[in-house]
């Protein structure tokens, strides 16, 4: 049989914790339902855990040809050995044109490790596809987000795809009714000992009650260039928060950052100050009411994200602002 | 202990992008480049370790001639030796194609830790490293934002971000691939005695055929990923800019947020 007649398969790789299906696994399963009407392929997922079997019941709920389970003790804990131990060989067998994951931090940390194993191609972080003129072309962030890359796979073998955090509605996912069946395993093997896991900051504000946040980002400048900004916060009984850099360059402590490795906040009003808008800011932000941004770049990001944009240097208009704000409030 | 610390050389966050005429990356033409952030807390990482072993940090970089600055850099801040991947035939690969040329480079030593930065600020894998760690038949781990010598060096106490404001503490054995987060570190300054000896330090130059690498399987041509373009995401997309100067743009702004967001 010629490639051409072989049909087109798409596997989905999803992630749990605690029990729980990772919010994003289901974004995957919307991804690769997609991918796979795209293609004329079919969709099957995966599972790997150890005492699974709810889960890959609930996964089974969704409009999918298989839903195969790797249930294993050395999977109980993730470790990058575990997963690409149980993973290398079915994927060497079942021969899947793409795999799709979250793009999260486990996937991260062990799908580049599986595709050298298995050589696959990789292709991180995507946003859309469109399979159009140019071919089937992908669509992922670079530059941190200031501009957006469409890219073409070349080439023969599985590709091992990852979808960013809200680029497919979790909505979207069709449902059915899948049949679950345990995958073939060899030797599964954990590569890490796990010692525990900490809070990164203990005694945490609790930005996500605040009602209005004042973040600021690298565009500040500095710890000393702090006071506009505290000020402003102080005039509209605001919580401060930052991007990562600022908490990074210790301008403010780890307890104020917004984002993918901090908090998630859902203000009714956020004023991004000298933030560009990467995606690891925004997810933790994007659940905001009314966003503000102020930003010298005109082409910064977090315009994209905002209601209301000025555009210009923060060490300007965060003074005029204030004194704005003060004159209101004066007036009653 | 001997360690091997992989910097990449990125356009500066803050510059101005524009782009190149085939459409296919940014103009490099008179673009300010820095060294990847995270790679800067990995050296930072590196020279700790080392000074705390006794041991040797050495710099590598594959891309053009420009990254000879990024290694200077390096250099002046405390490591020992800089190997430069420069060849045509590196350019353009993907985090595999990338990995492929570095794993090549570094075979040709013995190192007890690779440290690498978590993610290239431009292309954004957050896997060359990782592909790297599979090729060295490593373990490694991503995200690290701790590290501890154990048992004179033979294991690491590894501290992992995950998410949702948590850290895991594992336990691997080295040698090992280790990559670093932003913020594990406060990452020094050089001195000028730094950037002085750093002139009189070595700087290796290394092609494809200098490693014995066939072009076909590093850069574009290595590469499963194939750019057709870049563009400029939409932007403000619903976003109301408002004009003006500093003063206007502030009444302007408190009026919206006062009578038609109602926020104020
Ligand atoms: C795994 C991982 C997790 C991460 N987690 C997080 C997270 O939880 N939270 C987070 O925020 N980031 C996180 N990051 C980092 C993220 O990718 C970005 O690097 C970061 O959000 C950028 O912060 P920034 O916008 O403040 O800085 P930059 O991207 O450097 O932007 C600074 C902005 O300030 C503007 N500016 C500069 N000067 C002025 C001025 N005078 N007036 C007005 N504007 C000015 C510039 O135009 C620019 O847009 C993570 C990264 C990784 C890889
Ligand atoms: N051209 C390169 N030269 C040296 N190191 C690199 C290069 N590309 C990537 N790396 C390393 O791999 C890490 C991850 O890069 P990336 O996979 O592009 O996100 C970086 O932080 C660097 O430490």
């Amino acid at each position: 049989m010629s490639e051409d007649l072989m049909s087109k398969k798409i596997w989905i790789v999803t992630q749990h914790r605690d029990g729980k299906l990772h919010r994003m696994s289901r974004e995957a399963i919307a991804a690769g339902q997609q991918l796979a009407q795209a293609l004329g392929a079919s969709a099957e997922a995966v599972i790997l855990g150890s005492g699974i079997d709810g889960l890959a019941a609930e996964i089974a709920g969704y409009d999918l040809a298989a839903v195969h389970t790797a249930d294993h003790a050395a999977l109980a804990d993730y470790t990058p050995g575990g997963y690409v131990s149980a993973l290398a060989p079915a994927l060497a067998a079942a021969r899947p044109d793409f795999v799709v994951f979250p793009h999260t931090y486990q996937s991260v940390d062990y799908v580049p490790l599986l595709a050298q194993r298995v050589d696959a191609g990789l292709l991180p972080e995507v946003t859309s596809f469109e399979n159009g003129d140019d071919g089937l072309v992908f669509t992922r962030p670079v530059l941190a987000g200031k501009m957006v890359s469409r890219v073409r796979v070349r080439g023969e073998g599985t590709v091992l795809l990852s979808v960013q955090s809200g680029a497919f509605s979790a909505d979207s996912a069709a449902t059915g009714s899948a049949p679950v069946a345990a995958l073939g395993l060899g030797e599964v093997t954990a590569d890490r000992e796990i010692l525990g896991v900490e809070e990164v900051a203990e005694d945490q504000v609790d930005l996500s009650k605040a009602d209005v946040i004042v973040a600021v980002g690298r565009g500040i400048g500095g710890a000393d260039k702090m006071a506009p900004a505290r000020e402003l916060a102080e005039l509209l009984g605001a919580e401060i928060g930052a991007s990562r850099p600022v908490i990074d360059s210790d301008w403010l402590p780890r307890d104020r950052q917004i984002g993918s490795s901090g908090q998630t906040v859902a203000p009714k009003l956020y004023i991004a100050i000298g933030i560009s808008g990467a995606i690891q800011h925004l997810v933790g932000m994007k659940g905001s009411s009314v966003v503000v941004a102020i930003n010298k770049d005109p082409k910064a990001p977090i315009f994209n994200v905002s209601d209301y944009g000025i555009v210009g240097d923060l060490h300007e208009v965060l003074p005029e602002l204030n004194a704005k704000i003060r004159e209101l409030k004066q007036a009653g | 202990m001997r360690i091997a610390v992989c910097i990449k050389q990125v356009p500066d966050t803050e510059a101005r992008l524009r782009l190149r005429k085939d459409g296919r990356w940014v103009d490099e033409e008179d673009l300010p480049f820095v060294i990847n952030e995270s790679d800067e807390y990995a050296l930072e990482e590196a020279l700790t370790l080392a000074e705390k072993t006794g041991g040797e940090v050495v710099v590598l970089s594959l891309g053009p001639a420009r990254v000879k600055e990024a290694l200077r850099k390096a250099l002046a801040l405390g490591a020992q030796r800089a190997v430069h991947l420069q060849d045509e035939a590196f350019e353009g690969g993907d985090a595999p194609a990338t990995a492929r040329a570095l794993h090549a480079a570094l075979s040709r030593e013995s190192f007890d830790l690779v440290l690498t930065g978590s993610q290239s600020d431009d292309n954004g894998y957050g896997a060359t490293a990782s592909v790297l760690a599979g090729l060295l038949g490593w373990p490694h781990a991503w995200l690290v934002m701790g590290v501890e010598l154990e048992e004179g060096g033979a294991s690491l106490k590894v501290v992992r971000e995950m998410e949702s404001g948590m850290n895991e503490i594992v336990r691997i054995a080295t040698p090992a691939v280790i990559e670093v987060q932003a913020g594990i570190n406060h990452p020094r300054y050089a001195s000028l005695k730094g950037i002085m000896q750093a002139k009189r330090k070595p700087q290796e130059v290394l092609t494809a055929a200098d490693l014995g690498l066939d072009p076909a399987v590093v850069g574009a041509a290595g590469s499963r990923l194939e750019v057709v373009s870049v563009a400029f995401p939409s932007t403000g997309a619903g976003a109301q800019m408002i004009e003006g100067d500093a003063a206007t743009a502030a009444r302007v702004l408190v009026e919206k947020l006062r009578n038609e967001a109602r926020v104020l």
